[in-house]
């Protein structure tokens, strides 16, 4: 790595927990919160929710403004600077750069729009001016600018599911280019307010359903059948370590190294090799060999397709029989699309604390395919000490992104 | 039957109230500009607009924008209108 980058500040909200803490201790617990939720033309859905307090950081006028993917970021960045003891008012805000992972965006807005020009014959009259600035694609970012008086750069990283460690990427890029001083960095979704992505996956045969909204999710499960959707977010305040040692911040880890690569394969279907390559690539980028990684957090959406062609790329990287402790997040909440790499990173960060390693759960039966000897399955484990984090996340057009995170020591 | 000078301020303060949520909509003074008041930009006076289309089947032309400055001179407008 060019420049020794570090985790500073974390700011998050998901369907268990708008703050680490709480996400931490109902991970550790086991507990999920999927609910059914309404949603247009189809019947209810799973879905994840999040319930943060608006208006901590908005007002209700901001709010009904911008979009839900807009203020998800607000609440995150200003948690995570909050929690990061970083004082914008006396720094140059020229130097701070706000980078948000995001699925997609746009279409929340749309439907709105035209579920309300239907009201109105569709007559584009009463169609909103509030839909461009909405709907660009840049919006989630650009209104944590607004909302923070933050003058830096700021853009979206479209990136599908990989979206999460993608913004982490970018954002230590820009550090490591000299750009900004700070970057606000880490994914977010507002894609449960969407009927299309839920019609979609359903249409794809891969949505997932069960009589107990909390069982949906099951990663790994002989009878799991599909993806639950999530909203949430978690945006991240990286610097450079001499900046932040310079203030004295805490130090929530440091990114040891990354990769990103592309299958070119299938526009949904996922590539176990390039997944393989794609954690390769990372390793050497942070000088590890596989041994050296403690803890892989899988992507693992719960497909009947993706989480044995993941399992089957960590063994041709780590072998048949790795120690390396290995879970996944998605049976808690779902999955929380542009949000996911990073809100699953920021439930494992407090491994390098306490040496638990929380539980991937749902998994009642464990498809063979899926098997690896130190999987964590529905019950949190006491590792020891853990140093080493591997957070993978992939998304559809053969997007992967792999991050490693080490504890840090001088 | 066309609304009342009352119906159509009461009508007007509601739909200022849905845009501008966190302001204290009862205190405004009838003489002053709406815009000073509770700190509405162009495209908040937009969905003022676009409300009273919506509600009320009322256009108001971009050349008329000027007579929704303050709430008197918007229900004198908008009298006979709605």
């Amino acid at each position: 790595m060019q420049k020794r980058i570090v985790i500073t500040g974390v700011g998050l909200t998901s369907p268990i927990g708008n703050d680490l803490a709480t996400l931490r201790q109902n991970l550790l617990a086991g507990k999920p919160n999927v609910q059914m939720m309404e949603t247009r033309y189809m019947d209810p859905v799973p879905a994840g929710i999040c319930d943060y307090e608006v208006t901590k950081y908005q007002t209700r006028k901001d709010a009904r403004r911008g979009t839900r993917a807009g203020s998800i970021s607000i609440y995150c960045a200003n948690e995570a600077v909050n929690d990061a003891g970083i004082n914008l008012k006396g720094m140059d805000t020229n130097r701070v750069g706000v980078f948000v992972g995001t699925t997609e965006h746009g279409n929340v807005e749309t439907e709105n729009e035209v579920a309300n020009l239907k009201e109105f014959d569709y007559d584009v009259k009463y169609w909103s001016h509030h839909h461009n600035p909405r709907s660009v694609s840049n919006n989630p970012a650009g209104e944590v600018n607004l909302n923070m008086d933050i003058h830096g750069p700021h853009c979206c990283i479209g990136a599908a599911c990989a979206a999460g460690n993608y913004g982490i990427i970018y954002g230590a890029q820009q550090l490591m280019l000299g750009e900004v001083d700070v970057a606000i960095a880490g994914g977010i979704s507002e894609a449960i307010r969407t009927f299309g992505i839920f019609a979609s996956f359903k249409a794809q045969n891969a949505l997932g359903h069960h009589e107990d909204p909390n069982k949906t999710s099951r990663p790994f499960d002989t009878a799991r059948n599909g993806i639950v959707v999530a909203e949430g977010g978690c945006l991240y305040t990286l610097e450079r370590l001499e900046d932040a040692l310079a203030r004295g911040a805490k130090i929530y880890g440091e990114i040891a190294g990354y990769h990103t690569n592309t299958d070119a394969t299938d526009f949904v279907l996922p590539n176990p090799e390039r997944q393989a390559e794609c954690m390769q690539a990372a390793l050497k980028k942070a000088g590890m060999e596989p041994g050296d990684i403690d803890l892989i957090n899988c992507h693992a959406t719960a497909t009947p397709e993706g989480d044995p062609k993941e399992i089957s790329a960590i063994k041709s990287v780590f072998g048949e029989d790795a120690k390396t402790w290995i879970n996944a997040t998605k049976g808690f909440y779902g999955h929380a699309m542009g949000a996911a790499g990073s809100l699953e990173l920021a439930g494992n960060l407090p491994a390098f604390e306490d040496g638990v390693v929380h539980p991937s759960i749902n998994c009642d039966e464990l498809d063979p395919a899926c098997a690896m000897p130190n999987l964590v399955l529905n019950k949190a484990v006491e590792a020891g000490e853990i140093r080493t984090i591997l957070n993978n996340s992939f998304g559809m057009l053969g997007t992967n992104a792999v991050l490693i995170i080490k504890k840090y020591q001088d | 039957m066309a609304m009342s000078k009352d119906e159509i301020r009461a009508a007007v303060l509601e739909i200022i109230e849905e845009i501008a949520p966190d302001e204290d909509i009862a205190s405004m003074n009838d003489e002053e500009p709406i815009r000073e008041q509770i700190g509405l930009d162009s495209m908040d006076f937009l969905d003022i607009v676009m409300e009273l289309r919506k509600q009320y089947k009322v256009e108001v032309p971009e050349d008329d924008y000027n007579e929704l400055r303050t709430l008197a001179s918007t229900v004198a407008y908008l009298e006979g209108k709605m």
